[in-house]
């Protein structure tokens, strides 16, 4: 949405040549860069729809009413209704914690919340096997009792949810950093009480933040991979999620059936992105009118 | 409560500070440690052997080449990027630049089998590179192309925001002064990206190191040769070798941290820089 605003002043900058380049080179440097995304954006999103469509609309249907891919979509479903609520609590949480006061060991709290990033996927499927594994540090005692928590639902689900929990903390912390506490505090001296602020003052005021952090984390656990095929065995029917039917239709030489499944997991990412830039807008079209303002004044002064 | 620095007036820091400390151990904390744990039980010796042999050796050569080399590929083109998306702005802009989060968006499986069809042989980009003579998938090359791909965002948008608030007064000052165009970028502009695209190349390089989903379809995972490090870790925990997977990923993780806190070491050294 920065772009909007840079382009509103735009043409000011553009008149004086010298810091501009001749129009031969910047026709030949839109286009290198246009081809370059062509081929690594472009091509890739185009293929995943044609491929799926190829073999006619009837197969493509077939294969998304498939009972497999059905229960595939309902798995990854129900992974991301538990994944998601619970880091969206835990999100709200650190994000309070973190924004509204000030305490020892704040800086490690920060980094530690970004741990997920730093580690690749396959070990954050690995460190539930080593937890809860048969061979794992539990893995005698689950066995006795007879519950099953890798290579079952459980395991998807922890796994996910290690994956995808900073992300709504990250959006939060900086969002709730900026409304400042002011309006809190305002709201406990007129008589509120911390819950009251809290649900009336503290969401209203993160609720784009919020909004966009829950896209964000369900995009992601929707589309695990790395992580989940670590911990689920890829039982048919029962621990496959839509990526890893994807992967098993495709190794099955499935190709029309695995672009089927990609396709609507190609959708979410493109709603993802979609609603990204929705949401980014209400968010700074204070700055925006702000700069509109200025540029608007701008023109006055210059035709006066 | 002990930790607090200040006091405040705000409710609520014992129970948020309850409840995030509570979940970070449980779902981060105790599960990273059994990485330590199982590390612990193995002798010096075998540690180094597992660590240390042909086979993860030219893993994470592998690895860490291909992630260097997807990472300044994607220097280079997100620089390009981001500089013509910034100053030449030409219609359909904004469809394009959502469309850059699209590898951050794509889930990694989707990523994988569709640039592997592409560049399979008889797919729309393996066909004609088979006729130059050059092979994609399953050599070094695909993978690199599945990294370039998952880390192209990350350049383009550490270095966009920069572009953005950067000075033209600068740049007309060079230009007063008798600096041609390229002279002026060279000298001028791009010492100022540079820490942008620092920080961007250490997040994509961080990010396609541990890679999995959409490198191990194109990768064709032949030992010793197209064989990256979470796929080796992989196989490792499906023969049940849980110590020689756990010994691997234990040096992958010392890394990933220390890249960790690089990047925000850069970052700080950046804030400071572009205050200035």
């Amino acid at each position: 949405m920065a772009m909007i605003i840079s382009r509103a002043g735009a043409p000011a900058r553009r008149a004086s040549l010298s810091v501009s380049e001749p129009r031969l080179v910047r026709i030949a440097l839109t286009t290198t860069a246009l081809i370059f995304l062509l081929f690594f954006l472009g091509l890739p999103l185009f293929a995943v729809f044609f491929y799926a469509l190829n073999k006619g609309v009837g197969v493509y249907l077939a294969s998304i009413a498939d009972r497999y891919t059905l229960s595939a979509i309902f798995k990854t479903l129900l992974t991301a209704s538990i994944a998601v609520p619970l880091n969206v609590a835990f999100g709200i949480a650190a994000a309070w914690a973190i924004a509204r006061f000030d305490f020892h060991g704040k800086n490690i709290l920060t980094t530690m919340i970004d741990l997920p990033f730093a580690v690749s996927p396959v070990i954050a499927g690995m460190i539930f096997v080593l937890l809860f594994g048969s061979q794992g540090i539990f893995g005698a005692w689950l066995t006795s009792h007879d519950i099953k928590i890798i290579f079952a639902t459980p395991g998807i689900i922890l796994a996910t949810t290690f994956v995808t929990f900073p992300i709504v903390a990250r959006e939060l912390i900086p969002a709730m950093q900026a409304s400042g506490s002011e309006e809190e505090e305002a709201a406990l001296s007129l008589g509120a009480s911390g819950w009251q602020a809290f649900w009336r003052v503290t969401i209203p005021n993160v609720k784009w933040a919020l909004l966009y952090g829950v896209i964000i984390c369900n995009a992601r656990a929707m589309g695990e991979f790395g992580a989940v095929s670590v911990v689920s065995g890829s039982i048919r029917g029962k621990t496959v999620t839509m990526p890893l039917w994807v992967e098993i239709l495709y190794n099955e030489y499935n190709f029309a059936g695995a672009f089927a499944v990609a396709s609507l997991l190609t959708l979410l990412a493109l709603v993802t992105i979609l609603a990204k830039r929705l949401i980014a807008a209400p968010a700074i079209s204070n700055e925006i009118s702000d700069e509109r303002a200025e540029s608007i004044e701008a023109k006055l002064g210059e035709a006066a | 409560m002990l930790l607090l620095k200040r006091k405040s007036i705000l409710p609520g820091f014992g129970l948020s500070m309850g409840i995030t400390t509570v979940y970070l151990s449980l779902i981060a904390v105790i599960p990273l440690s059994t990485i330590f744990l199982k590390t612990a039980q193995m002798s010096p010796a075998q540690f180094w052997q597992t660590v240390a042999s042909a086979r993860v050796l030219a893993s994470f050569r592998l690895s860490f080449g291909a992630s260097l080399v997807a990472a300044f590929v994607n220097s280079i083109f997100g620089l390009l990027v981001a500089w013509t998306m910034v100053r030449y702005p030409f219609p359909g802009r904004t469809i394009v630049d959502a469309l850059i989060d699209l590898p951050f968006a794509l889930p990694t499986a989707v990523a994988g089998i569709t640039l592997t069809t592409l560049c399979a042989t008889n797919g729309w980009i393996g066909r004609y590179a088979e006729l130059a003579g050059i092979k994609i998938s399953y050599t070094p090359l695909g993978i690199t192309i599945a990294l370039i791909f998952v880390g192209l965002p990350f350049i383009i948008r550490t270095v966009e925001p920069v572009l953005e608030e950067f000075d033209l007064e600068l740049e007309e000052a060079a230009a007063t002064l008798g600096a041609g165009r390229f002279q002026t970028f060279l000298r001028v502009i791009l010492p100022n990206l540079f820490p942008a695209v620092l920080t961007g190349f250490a997040l994509a390089f961080a990010r396609a190191v541990g890679e999995y989903g959409s490198v191990v379809f194109i990768a064709g995972n032949m030992p010793m040769k197209t064989e990256i490090v979470p796929l080796l870790i992989m196989t490792r925990l499906e023969q049940f070798d849980y110590r020689g997977a756990t010994a691997i990923a234990l040096v992958m993780l010392l890394f990933s941290f220390a890249l960790l806190l690089t990047i925000n070491v850069i970052q700080r050294w950046t804030s400071r820089f572009y205050a200035q």
